[in-house]
């Protein structure tokens, strides 16, 4: 299986990083490293375009982000209107790496500030689909 | 450098919905732009057919309004880089006439986006995100800019009022110009009061969706002079591009697309920021064109919110921004954007502009981004 229940709406779903997919069903967010290099990814590549090794290798993403920005979506493009209103939100983790995900339903849009620290986490979405989402820590 | 010209500059109104073909709409701009010209259609050597694809039902834009312009045999292709393809396309068009291929192109920008729901148009803008990774949260384009807008805040205390004030200037000049869609005068109130789209972006911060075209004509040296009294002559160029993800993004305060473009356009120019004497920028939202104050040096960073709260960017003011309504005013048909601004810098350098008209300016650059800041655009002209 690949990215086919990954969102809210999926738009393709083959890969060669679809383990991805395994791996947060298995309670992990986990970004790539090359073997060759030590390149590290998010999102993840199979490849790595400094050395062109596919010699790839997995590694949670563990520590505590920091919340860059984020913005309150009130109106969703098509396939998301039942959605908004939701928070995107984009976190640096110290692994060395960004990542865009949705802010968590139970952090209170009044609670949320810059800089504020974040953990990465599956999230199970209605319909047998899977994301992941930030969590206060 | 500057061996090679701009000769003719045209654009059809902007509107919601232009209830005509897209060869028809880009008929528009091509009739505006050959207007006072001494050549006709024979005369151009090629064309470079600019859009977005994903709005048209049309497989291959190009050839089909090659056709209708009548500009068979002479070889036509498209180009896009979404919000900027048009700026791409002059970019290729200079880089052909340089290289000796032709002497005259034509760069032939268009997009009618009423073909779709403003839902569908939105869902297609998501997927000029990454389609894998980003665009299934439901990123949309004002999504991007908003962060960029909360970073800035966050950074330098760039308020709402301040972005709102940017609206506030430039529906002042779209009153007055009349290929503008939005041509109502707005107050800082009627911006602030505005439904919340994506925070802190309201409805009045971002610019609409529309149906446009337009149309630049490019010369080599000897023979723009030939056709235009007042050929304009292009004298830098840059281009950058940053990463599609948002994840990938280096800062959320400023636009390393642009700052790289306009880098490279000063440089072969050889002017500074300050030479500038009126600017078309991307304001697709406010917020964006505060980075674009700083991402093209008129103000430092961080210092951007200060120019429009000083009235800097007014028609008067030292640094003239979009005084012929921006895309806030005018609408954003995306693959025509890039030729409708350059149409107004080249008004304002002939003295021709009917609008706010900028007294004796000489020099003037346009500042066209594609997506959220993946593809930056700067190109700066002279008379």
């Amino acid at each position: 299986m690949g990215f086919e229940n990954f969102g809210t709406v999926s738009f393709t779903a083959e890969s060669k990083v679809a383990d991805f997919i395994t791996q947060l069903e298995a309670g992990k967010v986990m970004a790539t490293r090359c073997r060759k290099c030590g390149g590290s990814y998010f999102p993840p590549k199979a490849d790595c375009p400094k050395c062109l090794s596919s010699d790839v290798e997995w590694f949670e993403v563990k520590s505590k982000g920091k919340l860059q920005s984020y913005t309150v979506v009130n109106y969703g493009p098509s396939g998301f209107e039942n959605d908004a209103p939701y928070i995107l939100a984009l976190a640096e983790f110290d692994e060395g790496i960004q990542i865009l995900a949705r802010l968590s339903r139970d952090i209170a849009e009044k609670d949320i500030k810059i800089g504020m620290n974040l953990t990465v986490n599956p999230a199970k979405l209605p319909d047998n689909r899977i994301a992941y989402e930030f969590k206060r820590v | 450098m500057e061996d090679i010209a701009i000769v003719g500059a045209g654009q059809s109104a902007f509107s919601r919905s232009c209830g005509e073909s897209i060869r028809e709409l880009c008929f528009e701009a091509y009739k505006e732009a050959l207007e006072g010209l001494d050549i006709t259609g024979n005369d151009i050597d090629a064309s470079i057919i600019c859009s977005a694809p994903e709005y048209d039902k049309q497989r291959s834009p190009s050839g089909l309004i090659s056709e209708y312009l009548e500009l068979t045999p002479k070889p036509t292709f498209y180009v896009e880089t979404v919000c900027s393809s048009s700026s791409t396309g002059l970019r290729v068009a200079w880089s052909l006439i340089k290289a000796g291929l032709h002497k005259v192109v034509a760069v032939i920008g268009f997009q009618k986006m009423s073909e779709l729901s403003s839902r569908d148009a939105a869902e297609r803008m998501g997927r000029g995100g990454d389609i894998i990774w980003e665009s299934p949260f439901g990123v949309t384009m004002p999504a991007g800019y908003a962060m960029y807008a909360r970073a800035h805040m966050a950074k330098y205390g760039t308020t709402e009022e301040q972005l709102a004030k940017v609206r506030v200037k430039n529906s002042h000049y779209g009153v007055t110009n009349p290929k503008a869609n939005y041509r109502k005068e707005l107050s800082l109130e009627d911006i602030l009061n505005s439904e919340v789209i994506t925070s802190p972006l309201k409805k009045f911060d971002c610019c609409a969706n529309a149906d446009g075209s337009s149309c630049i004509i490019l010369a080599r040296g000897d023979v723009a002079k030939g056709i235009s009294k007042t050929p304009i002559w292009i004298a830098g160029l840059g281009a950058a591009t940053d990463t599609m993800s948002m994840a990938g993004r280096e800062s959320l305060t400023g636009l390393r697309c642009a700052q790289e473009a306009a880098r490279q356009a000063y440089k072969m120019a050889g002017i500074k920021p300050q030479d500038v004497d009126v600017a078309e920028v991307h304001d697709c939202f406010t917020v964006s064109e505060i980075l674009a104050y700083e991402d093209l040096g008129f103000a430092k960073p961080g210092e951007g919110a200060g120019l429009i709260e000083d009235k800097e960017t007014y028609a008067d003011g030292k640094m003239p921004v979009n005084v012929d309504g921006g895309l806030l005013s005018k609408g954003h048909p995306i693959g025509a954007t890039g030729g409708s601004q350059i149409r107004t810098i080249v008004r304002q350098l002939r003295g021709e502009a009917t609008e706010a008209q900028v007294e004796g300016a000489e020099i003037g650059l346009v500042h066209n981004i594609g997506g959220v800041g993946q593809y930056g655009n700067v190109t700066i002209v002279r008379r």
